[in-house]
């Protein structure tokens, strides 16, 4: 049986289908489509000219310490939020999962960061932690700890993995949460039988029963960590101290738009699109060929 | 091997109470069965047993040990889910192999005895295969084989042939009867099916809303219903209930009494009128269907070969005194 739905003309689905045609033309296709076009020239700073290089922005970027660099900030970043954001959250949830009573409370406060925008939840972090003002700053003076996040790069790092993993945490939570609530309760019930406490069962049973869902948040959240959290970012640190916080998406707009070397920026721009690109075949890849219990 | 006694358990989830105060000594190896209508607590009362809900009040003994506050694992129990609870990424033999893998059984004796169980439920070739691929018996059989490989003391079954389909249900039936007479082991089985406690249970227990109506061997619990729900409840199809006062000297203060299908005969002068509905042949038997003057349904179970009355038709309905229960306006037996 033919279960998809099926339109005798054209026009209608075309019609349908052009709202979402439209957005994705005008809004990424064609600046992904400038972005290929301008990272094969250099333009001049008024922008009066353009020169063709080729290839040479890219040539330029891949022998450009400072760009290697930001690879391995971004790599280092978005893999301490991923683990932070996923791990907290899990905990979080199998807590969550054993709760009987007011867990639609907790769920729905657990909820509430995700509702705050990165550029919003930078600004907090940063007044907690303020070098002069900060509420945390200053308990961590009493304890004799000086915290200086604007000189400090590690402190810098962990600044913006705790403000960008904080709203995250939520997401991830929910996502959890459904993962463990779909295990079916007499399965955990049999294993407790069958004489597996809570660790064991949580080992052999619950985390590979919760891979598809695990797989599924590790790849959102390895996108989130590369193109999401500018506003935490750029709020925060900027990128410093010693661009040890420039993040790819970062170094996109302190090249392009601070240091006006547009030619540079689309080329990056163009790079961040291939890993985007690898990243989504993956995930596509995956969850076609997901295991259905 | 072991016995399981019940004494005055109770169960209640916050302010309502399940069950009412069990009381029951299961002899080491007997099959018993709990039966009732769903909601009536008879789940509850075996996860008690199991362990997977705790105590109200009462004790639950296993071999004479009170285990109320004892987890699941330390019971010596094993227990077979209505949807078999089986591990969906593990294959059969790790399905069967994982309890005694957690209790560091040597290799070659899980081994051993996985292929032993195997054997017995006819999955030797299945072994390799993940639950997904087989058939609803078969996973069923793959549960059953998870509680033996682990020689417990104690058997729990929970409604678990009713995700089959009928023929399915009666082979299973029978292989579990037979499984239980091989291994000796002490089982406690919950089922709606009426049917299914007849024919698997040394002894049943019948509950009605939380109390255990009556507690004995089936066809003794057949021939004496304690209650009018247990008379109503058991027996297919159910026992017909008459007004005393219908049919006159009954005792009087709104008592009923109950006849079974298989005791009454359509003659020409009984002692109830009632009107033909239809009738239903089932080949070796006929049931019919009659509308007693107060409205009430009676129906009446004959052998083929007797003639079948029309609908509509006037009959006279007669039985043997003695075949009559008697039950007071509270639903006890007289």
């Amino acid at each position: 049986m033919e279960k998809r739905v099926t339109f005798k003309g054209i026009w209608l689905p075309l019609l349908l289908v052009l709202p979402q045609i439209l957005i994705t033309a005008v809004f990424f296709f064609y600046p992904a489509g400038q972005a290929i076009y301008q990272s094969l020239f250099i333009p001049d700073p008024f922008g009066l000219s353009m020169q063709w290089v080729g290839l040479g922005n890219f040539e330029y970027l891949l022998s450009d310490r400072y760009y290697r660099a930001s690879f391995l900030t971004t790599a280092i970043f978005s893999i301490l939020v991923t683990v932070v954001s996923m791990g907290v959250a899990l905990y979080l949830a199998v807590l969550a999962d054993r709760l009987i009573k007011g867990s639609g409370t907790y769920r729905t406060l657990l909820i509430w960061p995700y509702a705050v925008a990165p550029a919003v939840a930078g600004v907090l972090w940063l007044f907690m932690f303020n070098t002069r003002v900060g509420v945390v700053t200053w308990y961590l003076g009493l304890l004799g700890y000086d915290w200086n996040h604007v000189l400090n790069e590690g402190e810098a790092m962990g600044l913006v993995v705790v403000a960008s993993a904080w709203g995250r945490i939520s997401y991830n939570f929910l996502f959890f949460l459904a993962g463990l609530q779909a295990i079916p309760k007499s399965v955990i019930e049999a294993a407790a039988i069958d004489g597996a406490r809570f660790w064991t069962r949580f080992r052999t049973i619950v985390w590979p029963l919760l891979s598809p869902t695990t797989f599924f948040l590790l790849v959102v959240n390895i996108i989130y960590a590369f193109f999401e959290t500018f506003g935490v970012i750029h709020t925060i640190t900027s990128g410093g101290p010693q661009q040890a916080t420039t993040i790819l998406v970062y170094k996109v707009y302190s090249d392009g738009f601070v240091g006006q070397d547009l030619g540079s920026s689309a080329a990056q721009s163009v790079i961040l699109l291939a890993i985007v690109s690898v990243l989504t075949v993956v995930q596509f890849k995956y969850i076609e060929r997901r295991v259905h219990y | 091997m072991a016995t399981v006694t019940l004494k005055n358990l109770k169960k209640s989830f916050g302010p309502t109470d399940v069950i009412h105060g069990i009381d029951m000594d299961i002899a080491d190896g007997e099959f018993v069965v709990i039966v009732g209508p769903s909601g009536c607590g008879k789940s509850t009362l075996l996860r008690m047993v199991a362990g997977l809900e705790t105590v109200t009040s009462g004790e639950v003994q296993i071999d004479g040990r009170v285990v109320n506050n004892e987890e699941p694992m330390d019971r010596d129990i094993a227990m077979v889910f209505q949807n078999y609870a089986l591990y969906p990424h593990m294959s059969v033999f790790d399905n069967m192999a994982y309890g005694l893998k957690i209790a560091k059984v040597p290799k070659p004796e899980i081994a051993d005895r996985v292929a032993t169980a195997a054997k017995l439920l006819q999955l030797e070739p299945y072994l390799q295969r993940k639950p997904r691929e087989l058939s609803g018996g078969q996973r069923q059989r793959v549960a059953m084989g998870r509680a033996i490989v682990r020689k417990p003391a104690v058997f729990l079954f929970d409604e678990p042939l009713s995700n089959l389909d009928a023929k399915l249900r009666v082979q299973m039936r029978l292989e579990i009867k037979q499984l239980q007479r091989e291994l000796g082991v002490t089982s406690l089985y919950v089922t709606h099916d009426q049917v299914e406690a007849m024919t698997l249970a040394d002894r049943m227990i019948v509950m009605n809303a939380g109390v255990a109506d009556q507690i004995g061997a089936p066809l003794d619990v057949y021939a004496n219903p304690a209650t009018e729900f247990v008379a109503g409840f058991i027996g297919s199809p159910p026992t017909n209930f008459i007004d005393a006062a219908l049919i006159g000297g009954g005792g009087g203060g709104g008592g009923r009494i109950g006849i079974r299908p298989e005791h009454v005969r359509l003659t020409d002068q009984g002692q109830l009128e009632a009107v033909v509905g239809y009738a239903e042949a089932l080949g070796a038997e006929t049931l019919i269907h009659l509308r007693a003057k107060d409205g009430g349904q009676i129906t009446v179970r004959q052998d083929a070969g007797q003639p079948i009355p029309h609908e509509g038709q006037t009959c006279a309905l007669d039985w043997d005194t003695a075949q009559v229960m008697r039950f007071d306006a509270n639903g006890m037996r007289q």
